[in-house]
């Protein structure tokens, strides 16, 4: 912008050297539109050029540097002035002077540490994004480009089962399980109702995933709940000893993975909600955290002895050897 | 070895259900009618007064057949004591209808079939309702109400 008519200026443009090659997830903006950007995972080089482009050829432009940054900073809603930044890194590019001609910059940030997944939320966004500024007297000029950071995990070690008896004395005593208690992305929740006293006229079952964000700090705790899926399992009143079976499959909800106090200003937490519901539309409810985790698109070996005690558990498992001779092309 | 491809999605092993818990009664059995109003009284001091018949199957009510004879303040009673004393957000009752009480009325006022009907209706409703609940359950003013012959109104309020 020029208050003088017809000072020189410039148009900049970010492109990655592998813009070609690279893969592009989806994510959800604040306004709730679904953008693709370039995904990247911890550890990544990101790279690329600046370009320069004059905007009026043959007149020069003066300028106090150049420089791009890598910023991955999380951004609190009720307190948007305050960014904090918990990667900051910075290439100065071009020390101040003057351009005759478009030119063209490259850059490079080695082995970048991207410790946390990108999230937009309701009070909360954290985002990766890299910005190249030319500065100038009056006003810089500034462009931004925003990429995607998943973060990845394995199989994780320990992923018992959940397991629990709970009721109302003497009206509705039930037993529920869940066969894990941390699922990624894509898994399917597989689990059972078992009916040991029912003395309440239930009208049907469902379970519910929640999504709770929790933002601040100590007095200044907030929690936002979000019912990120309503499932139900049964249509009907149920009579004692009878199982209710769950089969959630998760790929269809939009989910992120569990996210504990990240940078110490946020957290991302879901919880599978069983709900009864009586023919008076009074709800029995009992909430049970799980852990959600990203799983990578490469091939892993699985932990065979994890395979078979999964594979005791369920109906039709009198040979545990089946379920490890399925040939292996993860498709997540 | 490599993992499966396709997540393994078979039912978790459960235990076989009795035969008598699957075609037996259940054990929620709860029904409370409330039928036939009766005039009761002469001239400007007449009410209705309703039957209310329960039948159940829940251990916690005494009697597993009970018939008792209740009139709308009653049921005002009973809303009240529950609100008091209780946790529960208490169901509405049908209306007081004063208006009805009034002289000079084209009709038989609080003594019009229709008007009783609906009222039947609504009443019938409202004990249903509480009488189902977990919570009311636990009320000694709920049990008097259905199943004592009268309600004593200076009673200990408590829980059973």
């Amino acid at each position: 912008m020029s208050f003088f008519g017809f000072g020189q200026s410039a148009d900049i443009d970010i492109v990655l050297n592998d813009a070609e090659t690279r893969k592009k997830a989806e994510h959800k903006s604040e306004d709730g539109r679904k953008d693709k950007y370039f995904l990247f995972f911890d550890g990544e080089t990101v790279s690329g050029k600046l370009n320069v482009t004059l905007k009026y050829p043959g007149k020069r432009l003066e300028h106090n540097g150049i420089k791009i940054e890598f910023i991955g900073q999380i951004e609190l809603y009720y307190d948007r002035g305050n960014h904090h930044e918990f990667v900051s890194l910075v290439k100065d590019l071009a020390r101040p002077g003057e351009l005759t001609q478009s030119q063209t910059y490259d850059f490079e940030f080695t082995h970048v540490e991207k410790p946390y997944e990108s999230y937009t939320g309701q009070n909360v966004k954290l985002r990766y994004f890299l910005r190249a500024t030319v500065s100038r007297r009056l006003s810089d000029i500034s462009k931004e480009l925003d990429i995607v950071v998943h973060t990845l995990s394995t199989y994780p070690e320990l992923n018992s089962s959940i397991k629990m008896e709970v009721g109302i004395e003497d009206c509705l005593h039930i037993e529920f399980e869940y066969n894990k208690s941390k699922y990624h992305l894509k898994d399917v929740i597989v689990g059972k109702i078992y009916f040991l006293l029912v003395r309440i006229k239930i009208k049907h079952m469902e379970i519910d995933i929640i999504k709770r964000e929790t933002t601040g700090t100590g007095p200044n705790v907030y929690h936002e709940n979000d019912t990120v899926a309503k499932y139900e399992i049964m249509d009907g009143a149920p009579v004692r000893g009878e199982s209710i079976p769950i089969r959630l499959f998760l790929a269809g909800y939009e989910i992120t993975p569990t996210m504990r106090d990240i940078n110490k200003k946020f957290s991302v937490r879901y919880y599978l909600n069983l709900v009864l519901i009586d023919e008076e539309e009074r709800r029995y409810f009992k909430q049970q955290e799980i852990t959600l985790w990203r799983k990578g698109d490469i091939v892993r070996k699985s932990m065979s002895h994890q395979a078979i005690s999964a594979a005791q558990r369920f109906e039709g498992s009198s040979n545990p050897e089946k379920s490890q001779s399925k040939n292996a092309e993860d498709d997540s | 070895m490599s993992e499966p491809a396709v997540a393994d999605t078979r039912r978790l092993n459960s235990k076989p259900q009795d035969l008598t818990d699957a075609y037996g009664p259940p054990s929620n059995f709860l029904e409370i009618d409330v039928y036939d109003p009766q005039i009761v009284g002469v001239g400007r001091n007449r009410y209705t007064t309703y039957e209310v018949r329960m039948k159940t199957n829940l251990p916690i009510f005494k009697l597993k057949d009970s018939c008792v004879r209740r009139r709308y303040s009653d049921f005002e009673w009973l809303k009240n004591e529950l609100e008091r004393d209780s946790k529960i957000v208490v169901p509405p009752l049908p209306g007081k209808a004063l208006k009805r009480q009034l002289p000079f009325r084209g009709d038989e006022g609080l003594f019009e079939e229709s008007f009783l009907e609906e009222r039947r209706a609504g009443l019938e409703q409202f004990i249903n309702r509480i009488a189902g609940h977990p919570l009311a359950q636990n009320e000694r003013c709920l049990h008097m109400f259905l199943q004592e012959e009268s309600i004593d109104r200076n009673y200990i309020p408590g829980k059973v």
